[in-house]
């Protein structure tokens, strides 16, 4: 057990940094939330003006509804690809070690990186995946909402998946093989085990996977914005764009504080209340 | 185990890779072959756009710069996440799960919000444009992160040792750099990992914290991408090489990460 004293000294660094590069940005964003500005020198206090500007404009609900949907759709495909590519995955050996390598190079990749690989795949001629559809009859209409977001969520699948993998493989090497053994003895069928063993102790990482997708498939921006500016229309035109868009292309500063301050309290709920399901167990695990 | 259960990874693995390879493919094509017809390897090999890259210092200096802030962003997460993580993991103070949670919740921050905010800072503080000012940016979601996953290895070193080093004489600071520090080792190696992945694949905020003398990889390719098709052969090379460390830490990180998965918790 450490002093108070001790504590206090081991927070201290990590405190300071966080003050610097997380506590006074955030306490930026709150005063442009609340102040009219021209050109960035004098502020001039609003109050809740653009709060109400943005919680009644459609640019905010259409850009959150695509931000939520394509979230949501994204952890479809990747939740439980990555559960079943984790059970499929040989528990040790120099394969196990190979695909590990091997799968995480994705997610390794820089966003812009990702973003003007996919971009590319998409082109006529020059792209493997334009090429491949057309081949199969299955033409690919970048111009076509549907077919930017499938491609938006192909590229995330193909970026964020082994993150998932990687968690749920790790919580499977935990389970220790008695509770093998003991299923085993007891006959369960595949799924039962699945069920009654591995998934309670994927359980925690699960939470863990979600919450860290989520939230990063919510502001997706540098992937999106490469491969189609936000279009065709705004059909990709997510919350980070819009955001970007406000605060730094037309300098609107007031607005994109109110907008960022909405998406912080909206990620802080979210986080909440996950972290009341992760902590909690941690302590007796 | 049966046999046929690999299939699955091994193809999951296998259609990761391919896009890999198209962009190696593209990289090693001329423009004209990439933008004239649909070819599945390169007919002719061009390794000009490597040449160039290699040569020309608007070019491979961007590599540096990132090298560079990452770097320092895993320097300075690290060592203060270590001292921060342990007073989590070993202490009781009121407030101590909300401030737990305080630190997680930046984690969950998306870049964008903090972009302009930060640009004021930096050029407030006159460090815009330097590496110093993309590595305390990064810091907002790396330092929560590399509490995080300390605090699980840290937590997962039982209380035992801490009571035998006292008894051997160890005070609290001694204990923590003699005993823990070593004991929590693939614990560092694994947060540092994941501390380097998050810098290193950021583009936002480092793109505009940066002008010149600071101007990551990231940053040049955004300049010369303007029209890409006409530079994508270029492109690719420089993507190509943008792949690399994150493939060698990986490699020279296996056997640690291995370990550290099956050590603690991981993000």
């Amino acid at each position: 057990m450490l002093t108070r004293a001790e504590t206090a000294s081991f927070l201290a660094p990590a405190l300071f940094v966080m003050l610097i590069s997380g506590v006074i940005p955030v306490a930026f964003v709150l005063f442009y939330a609340v102040h009219d500005t021209f050109a960035g020198n004098d502020f001039v206090f609003v109050g809740l003006k653009w709060f109400q500007q943005i919680l009644l404009s459609k640019e905010f609900y259409g850009a959150l509804a695509r931000s939520l949907g394509f979230a949501v759709l994204a952890l479809a495909i990747q939740i439980p690809l990555g559960i079943y590519v984790a059970l499929r995955m040989p528990a040790s050996g120099p394969l196990a070690s190979t695909l590990l390598v091997l799968m995480a190079i994705p997610l390794l990749t820089p966003t812009l990186v990702v973003g003007y690989l996919w971009k590319a795949m998409t082109l006529p001629k020059a792209g493997l995946l334009f090429e491949t559809l057309r081949a199969v009859g299955l033409p690919l209409d970048m111009n076509s909402s549907a077919a930017t977001w499938a491609v938006l969520l192909l590229m995330d699948t193909w970026h964020w998946t082994s993150l998932v993998v990687l968690l749920c493989y790790a919580a499977l090497r935990a389970i220790p093989q008695d509770y093998y053994r003991a299923a085993s003895i007891d006959g369960a069928s595949r799924w039962a085990l699945f069920r009654h063993v591995e998934l309670p102790r994927l359980k925690l990482v699960l939470l863990i996977a979600v919450l860290l997708r989520f939230v990063d498939a919510m502001m997706i921006y540098t992937e999106a914005y490469t491969i189609t500016r936000g279009g065709p229309g705004v059909s990709t035109t997510f919350l980070a764009n819009e955001l970007v868009q406000t605060a730094l292309i037309q300098f609107d500063l007031g607005e994109g504080g109110a907008f960022s301050l909405l998406y912080f309290l909206f990620v802080a709920v979210v986080s909440w209340a996950f972290f009341q399901r992760i902590m909690p167990r941690e302590k007796t695990s | 185990m049966k046999k046929s259960w690999v299939f699955a990874p091994i193809l999951y693995t296998t259609l990761l890779l391919v896009p890999v390879y198209w962009l190696i493919a593209m990289s090693l094509k001329g423009n004209g072959e990439i933008m004239g017809r649909f070819t599945m390897y390169p007919h002719v090999i061009e390794t000009r756009n490597y040449q160039t890259l290699m040569s020309d210092s608007a070019w491979y200096i961007g590599y540096v710069h990132a090298l560079v802030y990452v770097t320092l962003n895993v320097l300075i997460a690290v060592s203060v996440a270590v001292p921060a993580a342990y007073a989590f993991s070993r202490s009781e103070f009121p407030g101590k799960r909300q401030l737990f949670f305080g630190f997680f919740m930046f984690r969950m921050i998306a870049p964008a919000i903090l972009l302009v905010p930060f640009v004021q800072l930096a050029s407030d503080l006159n460090i815009f444009d330097t590496h110093i000012a993309v590595a305390i940016a990064h810091c907002f979601f790396n330092v929560p992160l590399a509490i995080w996953i300390l605090e699980g290895f840290i937590s997962a070193v039982p209380r035992e040792i801490d009571e035998s080093a006292r008894i051997d004489g160890h005070g609290t600071f001694s204990y923590f750099f003699k005993i823990l520090l070593p004991q929590i080792a693939p614990g560092i190696a694994v947060t540092a990992f994941f501390c380097f992945m998050f810098s290193w694949v950021e583009f936002l905020l480092a793109n505009a914290l940066t002008a010149v003398d600071a101007k990551p990889i990231g940053g040049v390719m955004s300049r010369a991408g303007g029209v890409l098709s006409a530079n994508i052969a270029m492109l690719s090379a420089a993507s190509v090489i943008g792949l690399i460390p994150g493939v060698i830490l990986i490699v020279f990180m296996r056997k640690h990460l291995a370990r550290g998965f099956s050590m603690g918790r991981v993000v």
